[in-house]
């Protein structure tokens, strides 16, 4: 294993995610990105870019990516890598279906948050405990999830009417679903500008009204996470030792931090999220559990919160850019191909910014992109959707390649650690 | 230190395995119980079942690829390099390699040795990519070969679809055309009978399982008798120690990387040579990760991971047969992961405990120390 010495200047202080400067940033940023996609929507004419369906499909799609990916940033922020998030996540489904069968909706939910942590809790007791590498552990719990989950499926679901070894019955019951008084139900007053097409006004009105219009009460918990998030890792105690163990476990030791309790708690913490998600899909997102539902959205998880460089709103970015790209796929082929276009005016944009830096470098090689994007567009009728799978995948990976040096994971994160012995 | 051969060495090499496969009897035993089964009446029969002469030909026949796909994972485990993404290299492999040798005709020793080096060449690709990054931007492999394993099983879809798929009028077909006879890899069946045994109809021992014994050899020689395998441990045990003594680290994660997407590529061979003969919804999945357990139970020893395989084909070749008792199959999935999870557990403890042992063995004086003259 690699000994990096550890830095020491933490390069980019850290900041609290957050600060006036980044929401800054990130309205700037959000703003550009939706103007964007409303020229995109007018160019190819396919309203499903910002119709309320899209982006209430969309919403509900982010949100198993978006605990998976707070999920991993627990436990990275804590110092141990999950990769055994899709595992815990598999679990979170089996246990949020049995459970809701036998004992109703909310019962689901809950059994599923403690089958992810249970998974948690294995990796934590692997890792922490034992000192596995987290990646070997990680694997490991994948594997015994799948076969686990598989097993319960069969000895359960299958002796039930409707159910079979691979799907459950309808899980009985549904979670409340809210929306927006008058502008959004009853008058619907967003949802008669959003018809009147106009730029950008009616866009806007589409967004909203998918944002705020039947929505679950779980995605709104979910989303409330977040920020709770940022709260209990930035501004307490808890949180602060909680990522002294991701960034320096010795040093954390010394002040008297608890560090591997706090590892464990932040993996605990992680499969339940993961789990969470799991029951998620089954009662909000679907209606059942079936074999294979998560759908590497743990991995996803994963590359969001990456994407997010290890920081609650910037998972919560990624996980809805996942999420809105898996939308559109399900809903527009119009749309998805008009997304090459999209890419197309997105490199323009980096384009323009990088010749401001003087970067001539970088620009050329954004133009270049830019150019293939806009033939691809030119030249081609429709996207496959099966590229559209993988997008997520893709683009994370061009993050991760070029601005690599933009990130900052947690110092310590994956390194091995036992109490008393400096590494 | 003691010789390689020394018993202590083996049986420390041992105790790991033999703690996990008793916790995995003993978890999935109490698995068993609590859904209503004798676990040693269904153990009997898994065994009773599993050492007649066909369930032993499917115990080699699936430990196959599994161990083709161990051998991926445990060249880059020698080096500390994790190599996640074996499942999208040999699905891609696999469906471009059938794409190719269903639309070449060759004559028989050609046509499979053509298919075989474009799966080679398709898993040493993919697995270039991850390298590339690591080496060029230093990208983490771990992460990129997981994103990169849905983007191969998303092309390899599309390629399918698009490509390779057999064109049928009227006929929405899912699959690559079936392979003509001349790119199906020789049955060792006719091998089996001339020496005696009788197989019944419709059981036949893969000759694939040749290539898989071959590559074991090659790795083990490759690990122990090469200037490439010695850098390649030197790298894995202290990589700064190999760095100073000239070994270039960034090469030998290029090279590694591609052998072990190359032996990726070769992972479903076994079915689309040597069973299926064509790649379509029932093309065997889930082998990478598989291939990662058998690894890690295997501790990335030639020997060790064979074993490993048959270990992971006995449990799947048994496990339908439960069925016919009215016993979940499943149960060996748990069996399989269990013994991944404690194994790995298991090791580092015996680690540890001979750590400590070599610790107050060091600690403890060979000779009673005498006390200390006082010289005034």
């Amino acid at each position: 294993m690699t000994t990096a010495e550890p830095p020491l200047v933490t390069p980019a202080a850290e900041a609290p995610p957050g600060t006036v400067y980044g929401l800054r940033w990130v309205a700037l940023f959000g703003g550009g990105l939706f103007l964007l996609i409303c020229s995109v929507r007018v160019i190819t004419g396919a309203p499903a870019f910002t119709a309320s369906g899209t982006i209430r499909t969309g919403l509900e799609l982010t949100v198993p990516i978006l605990l998976a990916a707070l999920g991993a940033l627990y436990s990275e922020r804590a110092g141990v890598i999950n990769i055994g998030l899709e595992g815990m996540m598999i679990l979170g489904t089996w246990c949020g279906a049995w459970a809701g069968i036998e004992y109703g909706i909310w019962w689901g939910i809950l059994f599923g948050i403690v089958g992810g942590a249970l998974g948690g809790l294995l990796h934590g007791v692997a890792t922490v405990s034992f000192g596995v590498d987290h990646i070997v552990s990680g694997v490991a719990i994948n594997i015994l999830a799948l076969g686990l989950t598989q097993f319960l499926a069969n000895v359960t679901f299958a002796r039930m009417p409707g159910g079979g070894p691979t799907q459950s019955p309808t899980v009985p019951g549904t979670i409340p679903r809210l929306s927006l008084p008058v502008l959004s139900s009853g008058p619907d007053l967003l949802g008669g500008l959003e018809r009147q097409r106009w730029f950008l006004v009616s866009d806007l009105a589409g967004v909203l009204r998918g944002l705020t219009s039947q929505v679950s009460v779980l995605t709104i918990v979910a989303v409330a996470l977040v920020p709770l998030s940022v709260v209990l890792l930035w501004q307490t105690r808890f949180g602060l030792r909680l990522r002294s163990c991701g960034e320096n476990p010795w040093a954390g030791e010394t002040l008297g931090v608890n560090v591997p309790r706090h590892k464990y708690a932040g993996v605990v913490i992680s499969g339940a999220l993961a789990g969470l998600g799991g029951a998620y899909l089954v009662v909000v997102a679907g209606s059942n559990y079936q074999e294979g539902q998560t759908a590497g959205r743990g991995f996803l998880g994963l590359a969001a919160m990456i994407f997010g460089n290890w920081l609650p709103g910037g998972a919560a970015a990624g996980s809805a850019l996942f999420g809105y790209v898996d939308a559109l796929r399900l809903r527009d082929a119009v749309a998805v191909h008009g997304l090459l276009l999209l890419a197309t005016f997105a490199l323009a944009v980096i384009v323009l910014l990088q010749l401001r830096r003087g970067n001539t470098r970088a620009a050329i090689g954004a133009g270049v992109g830019g150019a293939v994007f806009l033939v691809w567009f030119l030249a081609t009728a429709i996207l496959p959707s099966q590229f559209l799978v993988f997008t997520p995948h893709v683009v994370t990976l061009l993050v991760l390649t070029f601005l690599a040096q933009r990130l900052r994971p947690p110092a310590a994160d994956g390194q091995p650690y036992r109490p008393g012995e400096q590494r | 230190m003691r010789g390689r051969l020394a018993p202590g060495r083996i049986g420390r090499a041992l105790a790991a395995p033999a703690i996990a496969i008793v916790v995995s009897l003993l978890l999935a035993g109490v698995v068993l119980r609590l859904t209503g089964w004798n676990p040693w009446s269904v153990y009997g029969y898994m065994l009773s079942q599993g050492v007649r002469p066909e369930s032993l030909i499917r115990v080699v026949n699936l430990a196959t690829p599994y161990y083709i796909s161990a051998l991926a994972v445990a060249i880059g485990f020698q080096m500390a390099l994790f190599n996640i993404g074996v499942e999208g290299q040999y699905r891609l492999a696999a469906v471009c390699a059938a794409g190719f040798g269903s639309a070449v005709a060759l004559p028989a020793p050609l046509h499979v040795t053509a298919i075989l080096l474009v799966a080679i060449a398709v898993g040493a690709l993919w697995a270039l990519i991850p390298a590339v990054l690591k080496v060029w931007r230093g990208v983490s492999e771990v992460i990129s070969t997981i994103l990169l394993n849905t983007v191969a099983i998303g092309l390899a879809a599309y390629l399918l679809v698009n490509y390779f798929r057999e064109k049928l009028p009227g006929v929405n077909t899912t699959s690559t055309k079936l392979l003509p006879r001349s790119a199906w890899f020789p049955s060792l069946s006719g091998l089996v009978r001339a020496l005696g045994i009788d197989l019944p109809a419709g059981t036949d021992l893969f000759g694939f399982v040749l290539v898989a014994l071959a590559l074991g050899v090659a790795y083990h020689v490759v690990l122990t008798r090469t200037r490439f395998g010695f850098n390649l441990r030197a790298s894995g045990i202290n990589p700064w120690a190999a760095r100073a003594s000239g070994v270039d680290a960034n090469a030998m994660v290029l090279r590694t990387m591609v052998i072990s997407g190359a032996l990726a590529g070769l992972v479903g061979m076994t079915a689309l040579l040597s069973d299926k003969h064509l790649f379509g919804d029932d093309f065997p999945v889930q082998l990478g990760f598989t291939g990662i357990g058998v690894a890690l139970l295997g501790r990335n020893h030639p020997v060790g991971m064979a074993l490993g395989a048959l270990l992971f084909g006995f449990l799947d070749a048994t496990g339908p047969l439960l069925q016919f008792q009215g016993i979940s199959k499943q149960i060996v999935l748990i069996m399989q992961g269990v013994l991944v999870l404690s194994v790995v557990i298991a090791y580092e403890v015996v680690r540890r405990a001979s750590e400590r042992a070599v610790e107050e063995q060091a600690a403890t004086p060979a000779v009673p120390a005498e006390p200390a003259e006082v010289r005034a």
